[in-house]
């Protein structure tokens, strides 16, 4: 219980994610039960935007951030339980914001296939962040462990690992994802290879300059002298030294990736249809929002997009803030 | 001027302080930074300003300069120079004071020099910006004071970056750069600090001739008592922001009337002490953090003199002392202590018994590339002993400690523990047996500890791991023991590092060392980056704990007063080859090599009982990738024989069984050698 508590961050994230991400990615598994699986994730995010608001009181920046965040994860969570239509029915097009046709009130409009704009982008929210999110942690996961390799073995290790990452670096971030994505097929799990792909090279040069830096100190080498283990040296004695720097740039990077998987299904390539994701929507709505009646098709999702970046964005700016006063 | 009017100059300061007060913008409101601080500087005069870490005289002279920072704010009093009182001058009048009228010379030469513009652009930017003068007078002014302040090879130096030229003659540089200007007052924070100790002699009789020479004030700021000593006339030292006591140097050294100023003195080793004869005296307690200082006197809580009900009744002025001129003390009990009475000498712990041999070196070598790092080391350390291994930066002390603990692998030679050879053994493939037997205390006290993990957790997996205790509840009743043994409060163990005093980092570190109780702890340098009342207690708790435990401890340190108190032989090291090695008696006596002669003369003595001779080395360390063939020392020797020592390696001479000395001088020449220190008869 005690630790429960100390680690109250870590338990309040995977009591959202585990549901959330096993709710998007594999729906169709889950049957009746699917729909119960948020419920509890719904409070966890309540909780974990209080304890965020009490942490991080100092920074008004990542109050911000944080809000945006924590709005869009709410959304997320309780999209299947808010009394909205299903956003891939479509019922009357062309509704503009407010209308009411068939008994059902579209208060952002309707599409030019008659789907409710808010609900699509409510449901829409739901996959850009699962799917955002694993890929960026994916791409953590292995960009921090070739970084705190290739920093704290060094010498062939160090060699093979930066010049996998010279190699992936030297592609223009597209042809990447585009080559990635028509070599494996189109599909959710193939955005994260392929963000990974991106990613995890600037990753693991931050991480194994921090390692590198952690590696000189008299912490580390007292660790050496009484034989610890490389492994119990790289992730009990480097990593908890290395993570505020890590954090802030991981806010950063989840922008990136959140408009990576957008421009991505903007193209057509990744998330499929007729599921709602932002990218998809503006893709759909751009021929119609030409005309000025119908923008709003485009600048809902677009809109979201942006608040979803500019709240990583500002907790990033508030981390970096907070670590440099103290 | 009349002569008069000459008089009066020389009576009235350059740079005057009164009633100082400084203040810094903290999170939960202001820090007093420097209270009630009052200093008259004369012109000529060369004043010191002494006190540990976070006592201020940095602040001071930051507030001279205009310096202070945002945060940093003058709350109280007046600096005023030449009359004119700094503070209230704009920004434009700051400007052209700062530089021509006072400059200022900081720890670390390398942050004042621009990496990117050569030495000699930089000296001939100053009369070029502050007086106008062309660049071909600008070069040759620069040219000139390179001479001044003895730069042999100007020429190529005015052509050099400053990566290209060593600490020592960064520092000189940036000493020449100051006094380019002409400045009436040269403050100096900590100049010698980062240079080596033989490197430091020289820029130290740098600095005390510039005053002679020409007729600089200067304000130097130090944490060394010994340095103060050679270098001013007049010394203020301070304490939590205030000054305690001021006056001439003589009479301060002469019988200190602060009790701070007196535990200070007894806190350090001075020549002719040992651990057995006169251990050190450490201030008890710690300097108390900015918010939490004590009413009354700061020193209260840590004074062996503390009267309840009147020292910490309310603030306590500065007040003059009767007899010596413009001598002060800020101590209500001044007329009522007993001064003259020796400090009460803590009990000597029993005297250390020597075991036989616990750790043999042999011929060690260790290449890295080019860079021959030890070179024939060979040396032997019984248990119960102190080795201490003696040297300036690259003379491959640490790459030694490397060896033994089994970071790097040695190239040549043996280690011989416990009849286990060690040279060519990874830490990695030693059994936990040699593990536990050879321990390292670290340098750094900010990062000997993991900022992330408790105390209690870092040691509890040092026990853990070494396999002193499996069991939970032993271990943590393990972990309290040790906290008891460096004397710490048991409730340090649920602490993290950032919530200790470098000091109580650094007995941490020393409870880690001990903690599967070693054969052999190797030292490195643990004390040097501790304040001086602290190193004495940290000095104390290590050779207790060693006597206790009978251990070897293989003590690498360039501070050879800590040195000759501390340990029971010396090993005396220049790049990576034995100079000398011998018992403390026998190194620090007659017949020395000459580098410990020298390393010798480069101490600052603080205690007036003592007389120093002079002997100054010329020019710096060679670089270790291209060490002078023959005898390495043989480049700044005084007494080389040119086409011996450049040519050969030195014959070692056998002086006492172990006492050698490696050199080419004849084992009359060197016997014949005077001491370095003699005690004044008083």
């Amino acid at each position: 219980m005690k630790a429960l508590l100390k680690h109250r961050v870590a338990v309040l994230i995977a009591l959202i994610w585990l549901p959330l991400a096993g709710y998007v990615m594999f729906r169709p598994a889950l049957g009746a039960f699917g729909s119960y699986l948020l419920l509890p994730a719904v409070p966890a995010v309540i909780l974990l935007y209080v304890t965020a608001l009490r942490r991080w009181r100092e920074s008004s920046v990542a109050i911000v951030g944080v809000t945006l965040v924590c709005f869009w994860l709410l959304m997320a969570v309780a999209a299947p339980y808010l009394p909205l239509p299903d956003p891939n029915k479509p019922i009357a097009p062309f509704v503009p914001p407010g209308g009411i046709r068939h008994g059902v009130l579209f208060l952002l409009g309707s599409d030019m296939r008659g789907r409710d704009v808010l609900s699509r982008d409510l449901w829409g929210c739901q996959r850009v962040l699962v799917w955002g999110v694993t890929a960026t942690s994916v791409a953590y996961l292995v960009g921090g462990a070739c970084g705190l390799i290739g920093g704290y073995l060094g010498g062939w290790w160090d060699e093979i690992v930066s010049f996998a990452g010279n190699v992936l670096l030297s592609f223009p971030v597209m042809v990447l994802f585009i080559l990635v994505l028509n070599l494996l097929g189109q599909s959710g799990f193939n955005i994260i290879i392929a963000v990974t792909c991106s990613s995890a090279p600037v990753i693991m040069r931050i991480v194994r300059g921090l390692a590198l830096d952690a590696k000189s100190r008299d912490y580390i080498q007292a660790a050496q002298t009484r034989g610890e283990h490389p492994l119990w040296i790289m992730l009990v004695e480097m990593l908890p030294n290395v993570r505020a720097p890590i954090i802030v740039d991981a806010c950063l990077r989840l922008g990136y990736t959140t408009v990576a998987i957008t421009t991505l299904t903007f193209l057509g390539l990744g998330l499929q249809p007729p599921d709602p994701d932002w990218g998809l929507m503006i893709k759909e709505a751009a021929t119609a929002a030409m005309l000025w009646k119908y923008s709003y098709m485009l600048i809902v999702p677009a809109l979201s997009v942006s608040s979803l970046i500019l709240g990583f964005n500002l907790i990033a700016d508030g981390l970096r803030e907070m670590s440099l006063r103290d | 001027m009349t002569e008069h009017a000459a008089a009066a100059a020389r009576e009235t300061p350059v740079l005057e302080c009164r009633n100082l007060s400084i203040s810094y913008a903290g999170r939960g409101g202001e820090v007093p930074a420097v209270v009630d601080f009052n200093l008259a500087l004369m012109p000529g005069e060369a004043h010191g300003l002494v006190g540990e870490s976070g006592c201020g005289k940095s602040t001071v002279a930051l507030a001279v300069m205009r310096h202070l920072g945002r945060a940093g704010r003058v709350v109280g009093g007046r600096i005023s120079f030449q009359g004119r009182d700094l503070l209230e001058l704009s920004r434009e009048e700051v400007r052209k004071i700062r530089g021509a009228e006072i400059a200022m010379i900081y720890q670390e030469p390398i942050a004042s020099l621009n990496p990117s513009m050569t030495v000699g652009e930089q000296l001939m930017e100053v009369p070029m910006y502050h007086e106008g003068v062309g660049r071909r007078d600008a070069a040759l002014r620069a040219r000139m004071m390179l001479d001044r302040v003895r730069m042999a090879d100007g020429e190529r130096i005015m052509r050099s970056y400053p990566h290209q030229i060593s600490g020592g003659q960064q520092q000189r540089i940036v000493i020449a750069m100051a006094l380019l200007s002409n400045p009436k007052v040269l403050l100096l924070d900590e100049p010698t600090t980062a240079l080596d100790v033989t490197v430091e002699a020289g820029i130290v009789d740098l600095i005390r001739d510039i005053s002679a020479e020409f007729g600089t004030s200067m304000l130097y700021i130090s944490h060394n008592l010994g340095l103060i000593r050679e270098t001013c006339e007049r010394v203020t030292v301070m304490y939590c922001g205030e000054a305690v006591e001021t006056g001439t140097v003589s009479s301060v050294f002469g019988g200190a009337r602060h009790p701070y100023t007196r535990g200070l003195f007894a806190a350090i080793p001075v020549p002719g002490a040992d651990k057995n004869n006169r251990p050190l005296v450490s201030i008890p307690g710690q300097l108390p953090a900015p918010r939490e200082r004590p009413a009354g006197c700061n020193f209260g809580p840590r004074c062996e003199f503390f009267a309840a009900g009147r020292c910490d009744a309310g603030p306590v002025e500065m007040r003059p002392i009767a007899a010596p001129s413009a001598r002060a003390s800020r101590c209500l009990r001044v007329g009522e202590i007993a001064w003259e009475a020796p400090a009460a000498a803590s009990a000597a712990p029993p005297a250390a018994h020597l075991g036989g041999v616990v750790l043999k070196i042999r011929d060690l070598t260790k290449r890295y590339g080019q860079v021959t790092a030890n070179d024939g080391v060979t040396f032997d350390a019984r248990r119960g002993e102190t080795v201490a291994i003696v040297g300036e930066s690259g003379c491959g002390k640490s790459t030694l400690a490397r060896i033994l603990m089994g970071l790097t692998p040695a190239s040549g030679g043996s280690i011989e523990l416990a009849d286990l050879e060690l040279s060519r053994l990874p830490v990695t493939r030693r059994n936990l047996t040699t593990i536990r037997s050879l321990q390292m205390i670290f340098q750094n006290p900010f990062d000997t500890l993991n900022p992330s993990h408790t105390v209690g957790a870092q040691i509890g997996r040092v026990i853990r791991k070494l396999g002193v205790q499996r069991d939970e509840a032993a271990v943590q009743e393990r972990v309290l023991e040790l906290l008891d043994l460096v004397k710490l409060p048991r409730a340090f163990a649920a602490r993290r590092p950032h919530q200790l005093s470098g000091g109580q980092k650094q007995r941490v570190g020393v409870a880690r060392a001990f903690a599967g109780s070693p054969a052999v702890v190797v030292a490195d340098e643990p004390v040097s980056a501790l304040d001086v009342s602290v190193q004495a207690a940290v000095i104390e708790l290590l050779v207790g704990i060693q006597r206790r435990e009978g251990t070897t401890l293989l003590f690498i340190s360039h501070d050879l007063s800590v040195v000759r108190y501390l340990s029971d032989r010396v090993v005396v090291m220049y790049l990576g080859q034995i100079m000398e090695q011998g018992g403390t008696q026998e190194v620090f006596a007659p017949p020395y090599h000459p580098y410990t002669e020298a390393l010798l003369a480069a101490i600052p003595i603080a205690d007036q009982h003592y007389v120093k001779r002079k002997v100054l080395l010329s020019g710096d360390i060679p670089s270790a990738s291209s060490p002078p063939p023959g005898c390495r020392f043989s480049t700044r020797c005084a007494y080389r024989i040119a086409g011996t020592c450049d040519v050969l390696p030195p014959p070692i001479h056998e002086f006492a069984p172990n006492h050698r000395i490696a050199c080419h001088l004849t084992r009359e020449r060197l016997a014949s050698m005077q001491p370095v220190f003699e005690e004044i008869a008083s």
